[in-house]
């Protein structure tokens, strides 16, 4: 299992090993923001960006 | 066969695909679209590849990118063309009008007064979008003249120069719901309904998706639709007319289907992945 800290709530956030990748978004299950993973190994993550004006389909 | 995903973070969407490429055996490089640095005079970054899929978030990279892929003579899954059109509601609109596909009527208008004009012509309530957009976002209903005029000056005072380009369309009566429909490749695959008591019914504003008998008047204006904007791979989302009629609202390029693989039971990232390698098996 990795784990690392919410940057918003400091949560303590889990991740079976080889379930996720780099880039990915999650929910943080504590306080529900939106984070990016930013590495693997270690594992890290940051808010993910905001949405922009041409985000979209 | 040398496969790469464009993309700009990793959805439930971009995971689903990239599980799916592994089940097809099939590599998939991915790139992301921050850390890319592109000469415009070397292809050699992304010219090796054989086939891109394109999954960006932002439109204005997606498009700027796939010009370059063309230039380069790159394959990529949806291409330049699609993106264009479906990027930009005026485009769409112009597309599906000129190969005579159904869609609200649609007015422009460049002065928050010839808007005022325009939607006054319509009649209310009329619905302003912006040119450039998705999510549901930024549309207004508009019921009466007061609301007009404000939304008017609002657009032309505080946004870009893109939202004093006023794309004002009739209001389409719809009940509670519209469809989005799934064309793959000149396949309908499958469509849902999205029910929503909110008169803009994206599933990413809430609204719900069950599932939708593809019947043949939604195939073949499905198929026209995906047509008309170049084909490739593409998410259409249609209105029902209260005389049953149906016409197209908008096309979407970089379709989402998280909501709709249960919903439907068709394995769109499946259809999505056969179809991706057949253009990198120089399919057209």
């Amino acid at each position: 299992m990795a784990n690392a800290n919410c940057p918003e709530c400091e949560g303590v956030i889990e991740l079976a090993d080889g379930s996720f990748v780099a880039g990915e978004i999650i929910d943080c299950p504590d306080c529900g923001v939106e984070l990016e993973i930013t590495s693997v190994q270690p594992l890290t993550l940051e808010l993910a960006p905001e949405e922009e004006e041409d985000w979209g389909e | 066969m040398r496969v790469g995903m464009l993309m700009s973070r990793v959805r439930v969407e971009e995971k689903l695909l990239i599980e799916g490429f592994a089940r097809a055996g099939q590599e998939v490089d991915l790139i992301d679209d921050r850390e890319l640095v592109l000469d415009i005079s070397d292809p050699s970054r992304l010219n090796g590849y054989d086939v891109i899929i394109e999954r960006c978030i932002n439109h204005s990279r997606a498009v700027t990118i796939l010009e370059l892929l063309e230039a380069w003579g790159v394959p990529a899954v949806n291409n330049f063309t699609v993106a264009n059109i479906c990027g930009s509601k005026f485009s769409t609109t112009k597309a599906l009008i000129a190969n005579g596909v159904p869609s609200p009527r649609t007015l422009l208008a460049f002065t928050p007064e010839s808007a005022l004009e325009a939607i006054e012509t319509l009649g209310y309530p009329a619905v302003l979008k912006p040119a450039v957009g998705s999510w549901g976002r930024l549309l207004a209903r508009v019921n009466d003249r007061d609301a007009a005029e404000a939304i008017l000056e609002h657009k032309s005072v505080l946004g870009s120069y893109q939202h004093s380009i006023f794309y004002i369309q009739e209001y389409i009566d719809k009940p509670m719901r519209d469809i989005r429909s799934f064309v793959v490749g000149g396949e309908n695959i499958c469509a849902i309904y999205r029910t929503s008591p909110h008169w803009i019914t994206n599933t990413a504003r809430g609204g719900q998706a069950s599932n939708c008998p593809i019947i043949p008047e939604i195939e073949a204006l499905s198929l026209a639709a995906a047509r008309a904007v170049g084909g490739g791979m593409v998410a259409i989302d249609l209105l029902e007319k209260p005389n049953g009629e149906l016409v197209v609202n908008e096309v979407n390029y970089t379709m989402e289907f998280r909501n709709s693989i249960d919903t439907t039971g068709v394995d769109i990232p499946s259809k999505m992945i056969d179809y991706v390698l057949r253009v990198g098996r120089g399919a057209q």
